[in-house]
């Protein structure tokens, strides 16, 4: 069981609040794709991936994130229980998907990137801790199912 | 992971423009560090006050962001501009190179929180590389 204080929810929910999941979704996955383009072994039909461009542009890029995102606000509403919330997430990125573990916690560290650059100085130290700490937990949590 | 044409122009381009803001990007970024990864204070027990707002850590920060720069004026030999910096985290510092990552990380959000949609997946992507580079290099002679 994961202890989360008051502030630490208060500064997830904020945040939460005022993102756009769609538009935060695709620019995390884009960033993702672009920094990290290793990852694109993921997407092969997702059509063209070949530079920074096409990806910002693709479709399939930004229907994903967002698929992704509203993954996340999940978790976000059962903060007291993400393994539980995830179990089956996890066993499909393991068994079918067949995604390396590592990819989620690189997924994790761009989207903090995406939101520093939405929020600016409003993402300050203590906040950026308390989301270091949900994607750490996102993290375990869908990496459990995984033998 | 060698830094293309591409990524050295993206470099010297955002430098330019932060440059005037060093001190308090770096300040930031090792404040991040130290509320983000408070294992890192271990590093500052010398310091009085290590806590992440501390003036002595922004003070740090200021410095090592100054080196980030000269990293950055020496970027085609990023092994001989920080030639003295490697030996003395080699020999006197001996910071776990793993933290190298941790403060590229929080280096990447300050910039970020500074440049908003300038920094780009593209003008990203040629810092992470960078930084990576310089890790390396700090690293490069502890064993």
């Amino acid at each position: 069981m994961v202890h989360w204080t008051d502030e630490e929810r208060q500064a997830i929910s904020s945040t939460w609040a005022e993102i756009n999941v769609e538009e935060v979704g695709h620019q995390a996955l884009a960033r993702v794709l672009v920094v990290y383009p290793w990852t694109q072994r993921y997407f092969s039909t997702f059509g063209n991936l070949s530079n920074a461009t096409a990806i910002a542009g693709n479709p399939k890029v930004r229907a994903h994130g967002k698929r992704v995102l509203d993954a996340l606000g999940d978790a976000i509403t059962h903060l007291d229980n993400v393994s539980a919330t995830y179990a089956k997430l996890s066993q499909l990125h393991s068994e079918k998907l067949h995604v390396d573990p590592e990819n989620f916690r690189l997924l994790g560290e761009t989207l903090i990137i995406s939101l520093a650059a939405q929020f600016g100085a409003a993402f300050t130290p203590d906040i950026q801790a308390a989301w270091q700490k949900l994607m750490a937990v996102v993290t375990a949590a869908l990496s459990k199912q995984y033998y | 992971m060698t830094l293309s044409a591409h990524d050295k122009e993206l470099v010297a381009k955002t430098w330019t423009k932060i440059a005037p803001k060093a001190a308090q990007i770096g300040g930031e970024a090792l404040g991040r560090l130290i509320a983000v990864f408070p294992q890192t204070k271990t590093y500052f027990s010398h310091f009085a006050d290590h806590s992440a707002s501390s003036p002595q850590i922004k003070a740090h920060g200021a410095k090592v962001l100054g080196a980030i720069g000269q990293a950055v004026s020496g970027i085609d030999n990023v092994s001989a501009s920080l030639s003295k910096l490697s030996e003395l985290h080699a020999y006197n510092l001996r910071v776990d190179p793993v933290n190298f990552k941790l403060l590229a990380h929080t280096l990447l959000v300050t910039l970020s929180a500074y440049l908003g949609a300038e920094f780009t997946p593209e003008v990203h992507l040629a810092w992470d590389k960078f930084l990576a580079l310089v890790a390396t290099v700090l690293s490069e002679k502890y064993r």
